[in-house]
């Protein structure tokens, strides 16, 4: 494994981008910023760029307006990029599944890594499917 | 071998790598300090390094409006500048006889220029955020480098000379600036005049994360990404190097000194971080009026005394 993956396992900045949820699985990922959890302590950071990120999170259904930035986004991001669905939202459209507005889950769309399913999911969850992200780089 | 040396001085030893690592372990302690104000863990003493080399193996993206040359060229240059100015401040602290006429004005001159080129970087970035925060950043900097030259002038008018080698000569003879009246003005002056410089939090203004999305290093990514957060952790280690030079006697290697130079190091780190986890962030116009109003004056009494003998 080279050198660059394994700093990447040790200090992956998260983009977060919410496709159209309830804000539901918003808050429980800002949990695992909170002292209780502290992502911070794996060098997890939430940064306000998607030319700093390394992980593409995304909450909700795909809407119809957040489709063509959600692509736009991913296209930005500087690769590497791992993505990561958080919420059943995400994963599946859930309970909006028959909405006149959605377009489909995250995956339809992009190559997804993981998904973190739960309506909302808990804080060890979302760790959970990041450690699973990162174990998959090598 | 003398020509060598110079290059050895810049790129090794107290130059380029020195003040990188003490750099990034600097930030290391404004991350863990801000933790444990949180109450929280806090990422362990790697984690600074981690990210740079991980950066560097990111992509470089460069937006399709942005002017390539500008954009790219700009944060070396600034690495190249907090590089020179911690090469002056060290070899001078290390060996005073190195000093020459008017090195605190040169040194206070090269450490206005990673600022200037972090502006002309993002105005090349061509992202409206960007230029916001260079906007910003621009006038950051008219409003704290006045205070920040005549606090510092208040040291040198108290020693009369321009050169760090007789202010610290002036220090180790009637004792250090920081424990007169006009002294502690000064520094007080000084380090928040430092807070704005190296845009932390009251001045975070033109970076200001949850407003402008990072500002003025929005479109940086993979190794530009990479030397501009080396560029700042450099910054963050020579300005309270200088501080202690012109204020607090100076940095020395010799004996106990070590000691008591990296207590002095370490406390003003951590009464910067303090400032910065307990203030909020202010608007661009309060903080040109706070610089253009109390601390100017601050400023001009701290020079008064000091012509008085104060």
């Amino acid at each position: 494994m080279s050198i660059t993956l394994k700093a990447l396992k040790k200090s992956p900045w998260v983009f977060h981008v919410n496709t159209g949820a309830c804000n539901n699985c918003d808050i429980e990922i800002l949990d695992c910023l909170t002292p209780r959890f502290d992502i911070e302590r794996f060098g997890i950071v939430l940064v306000g760029s998607i030319r700093h990120a390394d992980v593409l999170l995304i909450s909700g259904p795909v809407t119809k307006n957040t489709l063509p930035r959600l692509i736009r986004l991913y296209e930005q991001a500087p690769k590497p990029i791992k993505v990561i669905v958080v919420g059943a939202c995400g994963c599946s459209c859930g309970i909006f599944r028959d909405g006149y507005n959605i377009v489909g889950p995250v995956d339809k769309y992009l190559p997804v890594d993981a998904y973190v399913p739960g309506c909302p999911p808990k804080p060890e969850a979302i760790i959970a499917g990041v450690v699973k992200v990162l174990n998959t780089l090598g | 071998m003398d020509i060598l040396r110079p290059i050895l001085y810049y790129a090794i030893f107290p130059g380029f790598i020195f003040s990188a690592v003490v750099g990034l372990l600097t930030t290391w302690v404004d991350r863990k300090v801000t933790a444990r104000v949180q109450w929280r863990v806090g990422p362990p003493w790697y984690q600074p390094f981690a990210d740079t080399v991980k950066l560097i193996g990111k992509e470089v993206v460069i937006p399709a409006n942005a002017r390539r040359t500008g954009f790219l060229m700009m944060p070396v240059i600034g690495l190249a500048a907090a590089t020179l100015a911690s090469t002056i401040l060290w070899i001078v602290n290390l060996d005073p006889s190195k000093s020459f006429v008017g090195d605190s004005l040169v040194v206070i001159y090269i450490m206005t220029i990673p600022a200037v080129s972090m502006i002309i970087g993002a105005s090349a970035s061509g992202n409206p955020l960007g230029i916001l925060g260079a906007s910003r950043e621009m006038k950051l900097l008219f409003s704290y480098e006045l205070p920040l030259i005549i606090s510092v002038l208040t040291a040198i008018v108290k020693v009369g000379s321009f050169s760090f080698k007789n202010i610290l000569a002036y220090q180790s003879e009637h004792g250090v600036i920081i424990w007169s009246i006009s002294g502690i003005i000064a520094f007080i002056v000084a380090i928040l005049c430092a807070q704005a410089k190296l845009t932390f939090v009251p001045f975070d203004i033109p970076e200001a994360e949850t407003e402008l999305a990072g500002g003025s290093h929005i479109e940086y990514s993979g190794v530009a990404l990479a030397v501009v957060r080396l560029n700042m952790a450099i910054m963050f280690f020579v300005l309270p190097i200088f501080l202690i030079t012109i204020f607090w006697g100076g940095i020395s290697f010799d004996g106990w000194r070590i000691l008591t130079s990296i207590v002095k190091y370490v406390v003003i780190v951590v009464i910067m971080v303090l400032i910065k986890n307990t203030n909020p962030r202010v608007r661009i116009d309060q903080a040109v009026r706070f610089f253009w109003g109390p601390m100017f004056i601050l400023a001009l009494a701290a020079i008064i005394l000091a012509k008085l003998g104060l």
